[in-house]
């Protein structure tokens, strides 16, 4: 099959718009602005996530953006609320995202509970879901893989619903496949799965599952080569989405013989 | 009088504007986007926007992040 056909004729669509790739990507924790952009076009990302951070008062202002590695022209860019551990402050930093964006709407909402595991805060990422939405946001959320949750915020408004595989930037791959089962057969609108993919296989087994997309940061960024560990994952993704299309065939415990049984010699 | 930017006291002339505080800043130019007491202000308000004595203000930009 080729992959062009296959991709034009399989878009993801978020809030109305088509995309060709189902990987989206992070550009945290790289060596530079050149190796992000290296690293994003061999993934063939097509949106990628970026913080808002308060600029260095009193630091050289003049000193390359990511903006100008990432273009907005080129990229979908979903600012997202990374570091908020409460309802109040990932809104406040989605209007900040708007008004730098020039009313940009699209953002990832993530609403963190504790430093140490990175769980998301549910009940506060509930509550930011419901402002976010009700102002007009188109609001991807990270959440947990809980498929009632799930739904709670698909049926809030969300316009892509973002369970975690493993704890962000553990690299633990998929931990409960049962679960995000249950939450892409109950969904109508994307599931990718974010944070805690490791390497190719845990995307691929994530797209076979039948996830929308994946997204990803340290799994790429923290790779030694890191632009090769992209060019995996763009890979990984198309195999894993052929084969969920492609529909597995069914695990059995005993063998059934690949050649014909009748005509054998002797 | 003095306003808090991003989190620390900074003394600057009564009746600053936003767009006066970005250029001393060295940000005059640069893709920012700024809060006054957790009210977005507008770039198209940055000239008009005269600051207060005590207010607290965050000019933000965009970075790497997953």
């Amino acid at each position: 099959m080729n992959t062009k056909t296959f991709d034009s004729a399989d878009p993801l669509i978020i809030a109305g718009k088509s995309y060709g790739s189902r990987l989206l990507t992070g550009t945290g924790k790289y060596k530079d602005f050149d190796e992000t952009r290296r690293a994003t076009q061999a993934a063939a990302a097509e949106i990628v996530t970026l913080a808002i951070r308060r600029v260095n008062i009193g630091q050289d202002a003049s000193q390359p953006n990511l903006l100008d590695a990432l273009p907005p022209d080129e990229f979908t860019l979903l600012p997202n609320t990374a570091g908020c551990y409460n309802a109040v402050d990932a809104v406040r930093t989605c209007k900040l995202a708007r008004e730098l964006l020039d009313g940009h709407k699209l953002v990832k909402l993530e609403v963190l509970g504790d430093q140490r595991t990175l769980f998301p805060d549910v009940v506060e990422t509930l509550k930011a879901a419901e402002t976010l939405v009700a102002d007009g946001f188109d609001v991807m959320v990270y959440t947990s893989d809980d498929p009632i949750l799930a739904k709670r915020l698909e049926e809030i408004g969300c316009v892509a619903v973002m369970p975690l595989a493993a704890p962000i930037g553990s690299g633990l791959g998929i931990q409960n496949r049962y679960n995000l089962l249950e939450i892409i057969e109950n969904a109508k609108v994307p599931i990718i799965v974010d944070a805690g993919v490791g390497t190719a296989s845990d995307a691929a087994i994530a797209m076979e599952l039948g996830c929308d997309g994946v997204l990803m940061n340290t799994a790429i960024a923290g790779a030694k080569d890191p632009v090769l560990m992209a060019h995996a994952m763009k890979l990984a993704i198309q195999a894993g989405r052929a084969a969920f299309k492609a529909g597995r065939i069914p695990r059995k415990r005993f063998a059934s013989a690949s050649s014909p049984i009748d005509g054998t010699i002797g | 009088m003095y306003i808090t930017l991003n989190g620390s006291p900074r003394d600057c002339a009564p009746a600053t504007t936003v767009a006066q505080l970005l250029q001393e800043a060295g940000y005059g130019s640069r893709r920012v986007a700024v809060e006054v007491n957790h009210q977005i202000v507008p770039r198209s308000q940055h000239t008009s926007h005269g600051l207060s004595e005590g207010d607290q203000v965050e000019i933000v930009h965009a970075i790497g992040g997953g």
